[in-house]
């Protein structure tokens, strides 16, 4: 449920490192706490990010997020898939519902994540 | 989700026991979803979904006075009602201001039975006790458990557990005495998704055994457990008033789309003047559903719009699962208050274009 080798923030994001590039998405306890995603606005390819800033937004039925950086840069895809069928977040949050791909301007942010045993605490679920 | 001062029903362990995510609602803590909204609104649009509604209010007013005491109290008329014959309606305040909305049922022809809001209920019960004149009020609400059995095939699963049969019953008709699978019930043809559908109201401690037999019973048919989340889908597509969201004391009737429950002919009652003053004069804005033109989901509380300029404020919102888009309610002038006239709504601070339109969002096939 929770791939260890991914860091997470404290709002629910994911961060994969693929080379020099930082694919990013949200969690599946976020997944299922917003229950079904049916809305998610994406930035431009190019677009700027900031570490911990709103970035994005999700919808579900019956609630809006922010979508928070979780690491500053440039943005370099964007999952475009979504915008017909934003239900692969729940489905596959990890996989086919990753949101954007960001180019990072300070790869040492990515320190100040959680590893999965840190963040499996936060939510208070057991590894 | 700390459960500090909420209330539970008697099927708060049913509800944990199939997973149910639980939140507070009225006062209540309540399974907002069970399976996924989306997936429980579509079971209820195509097959069947059982609902635990115990939570609101059941008020009984018996006595001499009761049909004075309910004319007085409802700006519906329900000296037609024959018994067994139930109707919903706004009860007003001498301004015109909704108190709560609810149905009530002539359970005989000296005795009503209010169904009234969870949040509302103490107010409710105060209200009625203020007004009611040689008319006992009890309140049932302790008591009385209610299931809502509601979709295209709730009668056929009622009609398999229930002697006599529920299936003739007609529409906001209501049946006392009935057994539905061993437990005593009284079992109403109403609800608030908009589809055909049973409220079925039991003993407070034999709900648990209901609700298992029911779902049991259903489960070839489709029938599965809904929570408040879709229930709220449900009913926002079925254009259904949400108290304390869409309508409230500061709002009357004649604003919302409830003009056809004011009775101005049938005597007094209370909020009659301010309401007659009302029509006379006209409405200085009104409740009217929206559709988004583009895609965007509006919210309780977002700001609706005509040419940049702020024109009301969305009462409800969200996006409908059934009709696939996203729709909502607000209150505007009466000038924007015809189907066809383009608005914006301003999500997250841009205007994003919708478009006035004819309730409800969505309407069942005969």
């Amino acid at each position: 449920m929770y791939p260890k080798d991914l860091r997470y923030s404290s709002e629910h994001e994911w961060a994969r490192v693929e080379g020099d590039r930082v694919r990013v998405g949200i969690t599946k306890f976020a997944a299922d706490r917003l229950s079904d995603v049916v809305f998610v606005e994406l930035p431009e390819v190019g677009a700027v990010v900031t570490f911990m800033q709103p970035f994005g937004v999700i919808e579900s039925v019956k609630a809006v997020s922010d979508l928070y950086a979780p690491v500053s840069g440039n943005v370099v895809e964007v999952n475009t898939a979504l915008r017909d069928s934003p239900e692969v977040v729940n489905s596959d949050p990890y996989g086919a519902g990753w949101i954007i791909v960001v180019e990072p301007s300070d790869p040492k942010e990515l320190d100040k994540l959680m590893t999965v045993e840190q963040y499996l605490k936060v939510i208070g679920e057991e590894a | 989700m700390a459960a500090e001062g909420l209330k539970r029903t008697s099927l708060y362990p049913a509800h944990l026991r199939r997973g149910a995510r639980l939140v507070e609602f009225g006062g209540w803590e309540m399974p907002v979803q069970y399976a996924g909204i989306v997936e429980e609104h579509r079971a209820v649009r195509t097959a069947a979904g059982l609902f635990d509604v115990s939570h609101m209010g059941e008020v009984e007013v018996e006595g001499p006075g009761a049909l004075d005491t309910v004319q007085r109290l409802i700006t519906n008329d329900a000296a037609r009602l024959e018994v067994g014959a139930g109707l919903y309606s706004p009860m007003c305040l001498p301004t015109g201001g909704i108190v709560d909305d609810l149905t009530v049922f002539r359970m005989g022809e000296r005795r009503f039975l209010f169904v009234v809001n969870a949040a509302t209920t103490d107010k409710d019960l105060a209200w009625i006790h203020e007004h009611a004149v040689n008319a006992a009020v009890r309140n049932r609400s302790a008591e009385i458990a209610l299931l809502a059995l509601q979709g295209p095939r709730a009668s056929a699963i009622l009609a398999r557990l229930t002697r006599p049969g529920s299936a003739d019953l007609p529409f906001f008709h209501i049946v006392e005495g009935v057994d539905v699978a061993g437990v005593r019930c009284f079992i109403s043809r109403s609800g608030y998704t908009g589809e055909d559908g049973f409220e079925i109201g039991c003993p407070w401690d034999e709900a648990p055994r209901l609700w298992e037999t029911l779902l049991d019973a259903g489960r070839e048919e489709g029938l599965v457990p809904v929570g408040l989340g879709a229930r709220d889908t449900l009913r926002l597509e079925a254009a259904l008033m949400l108290y304390g969201n869409d309508i409230d004391e500061t709002t009357t009737p004649l604003e919302a789309p409830l003009g056809w429950t004011v009775k101005l002919d049938k005597g007094e009652f209370i909020g009659r003047e301010a309401l007659l003053r009302q029509k006379q004069e006209g409405v200085r804005r009104r409740l009217v559903g929206f559709e988004m033109r583009d895609r965007a989901i509006p919210r309780r509380g977002y700001t609706l719009l005509a040419g940049g300029r702020a024109i009301g404020r969305a009462t409800s919102g969200t996006f409908g699962p059934w009709v696939q888009k996203g729709i909502g309610l607000g209150y505007v002038p009466p000038e924007f208050a015809r189907p066809g006239v383009e608005i914006d709504v301003e999500v997250r601070g841009q205007p994003v274009r919708a478009v006035v339109v004819r309730l409800p969002f969505y309407k069942r096939s005969a």
